[in-house]
């Protein structure tokens, strides 16, 4: 047992320095913000450091509700990274936002203690554990703008969407449990182990069938995947836009990496019965992203659209249910983790007069008034839409190659049509950026660490073409661990 | 001759540098424009010496590059020429300098990004020629979009908007499924080596042929543009600046010409075969209505436009000739329509920069007023004709003769488009260069500058240099395209023994008296 608390040592970590920050921030106030907010961040990278010696060890502890391997680590190693970012972002809307809280960064750190949880679940119920530590931080947050009704209404909405979800996902698992008997992933994955090649050696029963259509809904959900992405445009756009920038890029990537452990480990004899919802789901997102994308006005919710749309590729390799396509699927969370915080970090940036400005039309002309702002967003934007040389464009090429290795030709055309269709948006604000003319520039951007933020992640967007080998080692290695 | 250092990646360097450098500067209005000029000019004088370096008598690729580039899937930075591309890279270093040029007085808002997107251009369009990795392609291919796109949109006519996206998004519709058949090929051969591939594909079913052969078709298609496919560039051509429509006719639609050359040819030849009365009767159709459609524009740059889709439906019809003529000829015609249209752009230009008006009825009787740009205009006229002792004429009666003996109908219609071309070329002469100057606003018209004169007199001369000495270009190109046809393993080659199988480039020159 005590070796097997070296194994969460990250979590551990997190949770104590939570616990701490967290009654500093009671005791010392909002005046204590920016430093909670530099002392969460330098946690998480802490944890990223404690994470390491994992790589490249199979680990099971706690008699198997907890587990590890090359696969997890990538993910976890990513969330927090990036959450690390995120609340570094923080420093800057808090500089100039009354609504700043201590408790903000802490919110964000339970938050990815719990997906951390969720990732390394090896049994439904520590996923679901994980899960709802996740999404209570993450309610929270939402709502977290307690002086905008767009914030409350977002956070409620939320959290009765959220609520459902959850109480599926535990149907679903009850249901598992009432047809096996068990909650672990490794048990289910030996019981449905030779379904695929004989002929029925084990009979399916449709209990477990329909429970594990109930927690995919449920994970569905958490990715914002068409058709239980309802949620999605409004939380976006009501929340503020630092919670936003969370939403997009962290929360995602945990959804993602459990739902290819649901698939690969849990339910990995039953890959024919789950692929069809994925590829329907996927299919569906990728239409529905960039469809209803075009007309869309407000910046926020542009981009709501456009993450459904991004789950909606990554859910292609996942369709794939090859080592190839979970490999394409790591490549892709990290580029897409980091174009979401590029495209919102430039976002928080969008003030006018100091007041915060999220409409397309307020980036009217800023080429000319903020050049190297604009040329930011446009790098972002042109990622995003999967234009070469920049780094989208390889998430995006894996990831058809994954597809069509399986022959999943009609899912790789929708692919395709679907980023044209997105281009258009994506060069729709470039459209509105370089070719209109200027009303009011917005203010320049400042703050040390934003503007560095920013900048290294155009420059890996820009210049990942130059050397992409590394990361697809790495995330060759690490979607080896699942097969 | 192999060189010690490795040109093309040079080549491919030194105008983003060029770019880089602009960025630096920008707030030093002459300096960048000065920088921008050395840059090109500099990758121009380079780029000669590649050509001075050319081994004319192997097919083999020359200047080859070839490192690692995603060592996990067998990626490769693999770069090399041949006598099918090292010509487009020589047409691009040489507008590139005339296009920095034209918008030295022209251009006032956003200079920097001006001259960046040019300089990014060309870096990005030697790439495309020099590729031999068809990732590498791709990366480049589309790439090229992002500066066009900006070109058009922010340094535009009244519609540019439109223009732009539609431009962007058709050629992306077509790109995209070139990525698709670039990916199921990879997946079945392993590689994405041109030469290697070149060597595999062949060797894939005649179906997986057929729909492969539609996607490269797809995308080089859009690029030429053939018709159908053709209603983005008048659009385009319409709203972009002059520099704009000078690379974007010079050499953006070479590269479907090139696309069809180094791509659906040699790795699809069976598909390719089975595909040609589609590309003849659509480039029947391309000849015939749109230079109908020519004749009744208005609009100066509109009709070039028009002008470009019919010329690059002979280079079509040429291609898939599969004659060593025809397909020389094709690439002459490219070559030259390079040169002829973007001087016919530049001559546009020249006029609208003092007029603001495109439209040939507010033009009339410019010979008393500007008689050097009537007789470069001329020149470059009679050239777009056909008339022999231009470029023009060389690549056209190549691609008749090697086409005459493919298919009869197709030559002789084609033939009645150059009937046609003459028309609305001499025509559009007739109307903006003679008769009375009535339009009183003309009547202060200054004739060309030095600075005009300094790209449109080589650009003349170099239309008159190529008609009389086609052996300049035909000489380097006979071996390659010579290969393409011997490894292609074209069956029908030998069904049409009674065509005039090589035509020498000695053999050519008394036509071109």
């Amino acid at each position: 047992m005590p070796i097997d608390i070296f194994y969460i040592l990250p979590e551990i970590f997190l949770v104590l320095m939570a616990a701490i920050l967290l009654l500093a921030a009671a005791v010392l106030g909002n005046n204590f913000c920016r430093s909670t907010t530099r002392l969460s961040a330098l946690t998480l990278l802490v944890a990223v450091v404690l994470m390491v010696p994992c790589w490249s060890q199979k680990i099971s502890a706690f008699h198997g509700l907890f587990t590890s391997n090359d696969f997890i680590i990538f993910v976890k190693i990513l969330i927090a990274v990036t959450g690390s970012v995120v609340t570094l972002m923080y420093l800057e809307h808090a500089k100039s936002d009354l609504a700043a809280f201590s408790e903000f960064p802490v919110l964000l750190m339970f938050s990815i203690v719990g997906m951390l949880v969720m990732v390394s679940a090896n049994n439904f119920l520590t996923l679901y554990l994980g899960m709802e530590l996740q999404s209570l931080s993450l309610y929270v947050l939402a709502a977290s703008n307690r002086d905008s009704v767009k914030s409350s209404e977002a956070g409620l909405k939320y959290f009765v969407l959220g609520a459902l979800a959850s109480g599926v996902m535990l149907y679903g698992i009850s249901l598992v449990y009432g047809f096996t008997g068990t909650t672990d992933f490794s048990t289910l994955a030996k019981i449905y182990s030779n379904l695929a090649d004989s002929e029925q050696t084990v009979a399916l029963p449709l209990g477990v069938l329909i429970g594990m259509v109930m927690i995919i809904i449920a994970v569905c959900f958490k990715i914002s995947a068409v058709p239980f992405h309802m949620w999605t445009p409004d939380v976006y756009e009501g929340a503020p836009t630092i919670v936003t920038a969370f939403f997009a890029a962290v929360p995602k990537l945990a959804a993602i990496g459990i739902f290819i452990r649901i698939g690969m480990d849990a339910f990995g004899g039953l890959v024919d019965q789950w692929k069809q919802i994925v590829i329907f789901v996927s299919a569906a997102s990728m239409i529905l992203g960039s469809i209803a994308a075009v007309r869309q006005t407000n910046l926020k919710r542009l981009l709501a659209y456009s993450s459904i749309g991004h789950a909606g590729y990554m859910l292609i390799g996942l369709a794939a249910a090859t080592q190839e396509g979970i490999q394409a699927i790591l490549i892709y969370a990290v580029i897409y983790a980091i174009m979401s915080v590029g495209i919102f970090g430039c976002l928080i940036f969008m003030r006018r007069n100091f007041i915060p400005v999220e409409n397309i039309s307020d980036l009217a002309g800023i080429a000319r008034s903020n050049p190297v702002f604009a040329f930011l967003i446009s790098v972002f934007m042109l990622s995003m839409a999967g234009i070469p040389p920049l780094a989208g464009f390889f998430g995006k090429f894996y990831i058809f190659m994954a597809a069509i290795e399986q022959h999943l030709y009609p899912l790789a055309i929708i692919g395709v049509v679907t980023s044209v269709i997105g281009s258009y948006y994506y060069l729709n604000i470039m459209r509105v950026m370089y070719f209109e003319q200027s009303v009011t520039p917005l203010d320049k951007p400042c703050g040390l660490i934003m503007k560095s933020v920013l900048i290294l992640s155009a420059a890996f967007n820009i210049l990942f073409f130059i050397c992409p080998g590394p990361l697809v080692t790495v995330a060759k290695t690490a979607a080896a661990a699942l097969f | 001759m192999m060189l010690e250092f490795p040109i093309l990646s040079i080549l491919i360097i030194m105008p983003a540098i060029g770019a880089a450098l602009v960025f630096l500067a920008r707030n030093h209005n002459v300096a960048m424009k000065y920088i921008a000029l050395a840059a090109t000019l500099a990758t121009f004088v380079l780029s000669i010496l590649l050509l001075i370096c050319f081994d004319k008598t192997t097919p083999e690729f020359q200047f080859v590059e070839n490192y690692p580039w995603i060592p996990d899937y067998n990626i490769n930075y693999h770069l090399g020429i041949d006598g099918i591309s090292v010509f487009f890279i020589i047409l691009t270093t040489l507008l590139m300098p005339i296009c920095i040029l034209t918008g030295w007085e022209a251009i006032k808002k956003q200079v920097p990004l001006y001259l960046a997107s040019f300089l990014l251009m060309e870096s990005l369009l030697i790439g495309v020629f020099a590729a031999l990795d068809f990732v590498l392609f791709y990366v480049f291919f589309e790439a090229v979009l992002i500066p066009m796109y900006l070109i058009i949109g922010i340094w535009g006519g009244e519609n540019r908007v439109y223009a732009a996206f539609k431009f962007f998004l058709y050629t992306l519709i077509g790109s995209v499924l070139l990525l698709l058949a670039l990916i199921y090929i990879y997946l079945h051969t392993g590689t994405t080596d041109i030469p290697a591939l070149i060597q595999e594909v062949p060797k894939l079913a005649f179906d997986v042929q057929k729909w492969l052969w539609l996607a490269f078709f797809a995308s080089f298609a859009v690029k030429v543009p053939m018709w159908p496919f053709h209603t983005w560039l008048p659009d385009a051509h319409v709203q972009a600046p002059t520099a704009g429509s000078v690379i974007l006719a010079g050499v953006l639609l070479k590269i479907g010409g090139y696309g069809f050359l180094r791509f659906s040819l040699p790795m699809l030849p069976d598909a390719s075969n089975y595909f040609t009365p589609l590309v003849f009767g659509l480039s029947i159709i391309a000849v015939l209505y749109t230079s109908l459609v020519a004749l009744m524009q208005e609009d100066m740059k509109k009709l070039i436009a028009y002008s470009s889709v019919a010329h690059m439906a002979f280079v079509t019809i040429g291609i898939f000739a599969f004659r060593t003529a025809a397909i020389e000829g094709a690439i002459f015609q490219m070559i030259s329509h390079g040169i002829i249209s973007s001087a016919l752009f530049l001559c546009v230009g020249v006029v609208y920069d003092r007029m603001h008006t495109k439209e040939i009825a507010k033009y009339g009787g410019l010979v008393s007023k500007m008689p050097v740009y009537a007789a470069l205009f001329m020149i470059f006229t009679l050239a777009a004709v056909g008339l022999p002792g231009t470029s023009g004429f060389v690549g056209e009666i190549l691609v008749l003769l090697g086409t005459y003996g493919v298919s009869k109908p197709t030559t002789i219609l084609s033939a009645i488009g150059m009937i046609l071309g003459a028309a609305y070329m001499l025509w559009l002469y007739k109307r903006v260069i003679f008769g009375a100057l009535v339009n009183p606003a003309l009547s202060g018209i200054s004739d060309l500058n030095l600075r005009e004169k300094s790209f449109l007199i080589p650009l003349a001369g170099l239309a008159i240099f190529l008609g009389i000495y086609p052996a300049a270009i035909m000489d380097d190109i006979h071996v390659s395209v010579h290969n393409l046809l011997q490894s292609g393993h074209f069956i029908n080659v030998e069904m049409h023994e009674d065509a005039p199988e090589i035509i020498t480039p000695e053999e050519n020159e008394p036509d071109a008296d």
